[in-house]
């Protein structure tokens, strides 16, 4: 494992940063955060990002994810809602590659590569986040359609995305075997979209989604009856890497305006960043990035060689959001009280930077997946 | 249309600059670098000529092991092949008489229509090594090109005067022309690109297989001393009647501190 990048990833970093500076930053500062930013996601399409790590066969870079999580962590360094997004469209495109059929691979991945279509995952319910097991949305065979019927929440990019990969159950009290996962698409009959909400820090559009009789070909199955657990299950080991390695950007954001302002703000005739307690605060910022970066990158590495990558895949993602969140929290105690300024910048980052704490499973989730795997050899 | 862009890695715009121990230019130590932005234009306008006369576009670039980089960009946003001068001995050409004999040197066997250079390098800015190259390899120039036209038997070309003043020339071709920036709007690489490149013709050139040695391309300029500005405040009383007064700040405004 290297920790320089490679040539090839410091011109993809290198065209992120560009397109940041040149696209993403000008147009959030225009257009806000009201609408979802579909001339950045169509221009990420353009130029070869929205399938970095997806078989070029189907229009996608054929890049591994050592490399992908370099792109992310770029397009995140001025706030993590594009590069969230990103992660968020590649879920499907993950579940579609790994376990789709070739109509369905073909279908799907090379308008997503392009991003003429945009992706969502659909599995949380309102009683049912972390526990995934317990979820209530029902799908029943009948002919050659299934019916699905229930309601999810918390569905980024619900009501924008053309694709939905939807968890149901298919077969009830088996638990998390009774589980199925389905492609559903936008203009399904049965499909439809409730309120708005309006989580802090999260990209853009999340809304609930409701299948009242939602009728979808039988074909839209993904695999077996009774695999969407593990579908599902499957995606999000890979996601939380994707989690990470956005929360990175962030916190490296936070970092670089906070020591950038510690050398110049002045307090009793100094720069702060002449006092011992600025300073600690700064080498403890820089120090927990880069053992979260390392982690990150271990657990990309890992994958890549197809290595069991789980449980190091919640360590990154446990690491990098918790580091976001204490690095951006310091970041606007450097900055005083400008940091709570909406005039500038690390009061939005502090914002974003809780909410990857929570997605993907939560930190405690996350731990207890480490543990787990810590604990699996001393089981009978 | 075979097109030559000259290109220079520069310091990143946004750099913390120091003096260098020797007080003679900056510590390179912690910097990053970034194809020099007049040069980023030249590029773009070549690719664009490119596009629409089809031809090649070569692109030549001296320097450390780190230029690949700019050298790899310009591959991967579409230039068909590269040249890289790259040997210690480059490293004395430091002034635009230097650089522009080697880089004169390793054209001189090339075909091609134009040579764009931008206008002027973000670090010393000389606004030179293009005419030094045109002069040693006789061709005709123009410069701050701000559009160019290739039409039977020549190019087109309107140069950027004074106060908002512009000239139209025809020169014959070959030629060379320096390159303002801002004349286009400037492409990203791509994913597609970037792999692309990798499989991009980059020939690496010593000072020897151009038959110079390190005493040609000594510089005929040395830099003395390197300095940050020195900040001051001056401040001057206006006195007179109210009228007067805002008529001489405004001259002042206008003329002297050139805000107006």
């Amino acid at each position: 494992m290297d920790y320089l990048l490679t040539e090839e990833q410091e011109q993809l970093r290198r065209l992120v940063e560009e397109f940041v500076l040149g696209d993403v930053n000008p147009y959030y500062e225009k257009h806000g955060h009201e609408e979802f930013p579909w001339p950045l996601f169509r221009k990420l399409g353009e130029l070869g990002l929205a399938a970095i790590p997806f078989p070029a066969e189907y229009g996608g870079g054929g890049l591994d994810y050592s490399t992908y999580i370099v792109a992310l962590e770029e397009l995140s360094r001025t706030g993590s809602r594009l590069g969230g997004a990103l992660a968020v469209h590649g879920l499907p495109q993950l579940i579609l590659n790994q376990f789709g059929t070739d109509e369905q691979k073909s279908k799907y991945l090379p308008p997503m590569a392009r991003a003429e279509l945009l992706g969502a995952f659909a599995l949380t319910e309102p009683h049912a986040g972390s526990d995934a097991a317990s979820i209530n949305t029902r799908a029943s065979r009948r002919g050659d359609k299934y019916i699905l019927r229930g309601q999810k929440i918390w569905i980024t990019h619900g009501g924008e995305a053309d694709i939905y990969i939807v968890m149901a159950v298919t077969e009830k009290g088996k638990g998390a075997k009774g589980v199925s996962s389905f492609i559903v698409e936008k203009g399904a009959e049965g499909l439809a979209f409730g309120k708005r909400e309006r989580p802090m820090g999260l990209p853009h559009h999340t809304r609930e989604v409701f299948f009242e009789d939602c009728e979808i070909p039988r074909h839209n199955l993904i695999g077996r009856e009774g695999e969407g657990f593990r579908v599902a299950m499957t995606a999000l080991d890979s996601g939380r890497i994707t989690v990470a390695a956005t929360s990175l950007g962030l916190a490296q954001a936070a970092f670089d305006h906070a020591l950038r302002y510690a050398t110049e703000r002045q307090a009793f005739g100094h720069p702060i960043a002449d006092f011992q307690g600025i300073q600690f605060m700064l080498a403890d910022m820089a120090t927990s990035i880069e053992a979260a970066r390392s982690v990150t990158r271990k657990a990309a590495y890992l994958r890549d060689r197809g290595l069991p990558f789980n449980a190091v895949a919640s360590m990154a993602k446990l690491l990098a959001t918790d580091t976001a969140m204490k690095v951006s929290t310091d970041a606007v105690q450097i900055y005083g009280g400008y940091g709570t300024s909406e005039d500038y910048p690390v009061q939005e980052l502090f914002r974003e930077a809780k909410i990857g704490q929570i997605v993907e499973g939560t930190n405690q989730i996350q731990r207890m997946i480490i543990a787990r795997e810590l604990l699996k050899k001393f089981k009978q | 249309m075979n097109i030559v862009v000259c290109l220079k890695q520069v310091p990143k715009k946004d750099s913390i600059l120091r003096i260098a121990a020797d007080g003679k230019w900056i510590d390179d130590r912690d910097l990053s670098y970034e194809m020099s932005e007049a040069d980023a234009y030249a590029l773009e306008e070549a690719l664009r000529q490119k596009e629409k006369h089809g031809g090649e576009v070569i692109v030549i670039c001296m320097g450390p092991e780190r230029v690949r980089q700019s050298i790899k960009e310009a591959l991967a946003k579409g230039a068909d092949r590269a040249i890289h001068l790259y040997d210690e001995a480059f490293d004395h050409a430091s002034d635009a008489a230097g650089i522009g004999r080697a880089l004169a040197a390793a054209l001189k066997d090339e075909k091609f229509d134009l040579v764009f250079t931008g206008l002027q390098s973000d670090d010393y800015g000389f606004a030179q090594v293009g005419l030094v190259i045109a002069e040693r390899l006789g061709l005709s120039s123009a410069t701050i090109a701000m559009e160019v036209q290739p039409e039977e038997g020549g190019v087109r070309v309107k140069r950027e005067l004074e106060s908002g003043w512009f000239q139209w020339v025809k020169i014959p071709l070959p030629a060379l022309l320096t390159i303002q920036s801002g004349i286009n709007q400037l492409r990203y690489a791509t994913l597609k690109g970037i792999m692309a490149a990798k499989k991009k013709e980059l020939r690496e050139v010593k000072a020897a297989d151009l038959g110079l040695t390190a005493d040609d391309l000594k510089p005929a300029q040395v830099i003395e001393r390197a300095y940050l500005p020195l900040k001051s405040k001056q401040t001057e009383m206006i006195e007179g009647k109210p009228a007067e007064a805002a008529a001489k700040l405004v001259e002042k405004l206008r003329f002297d501190a050139r805000v107006l």
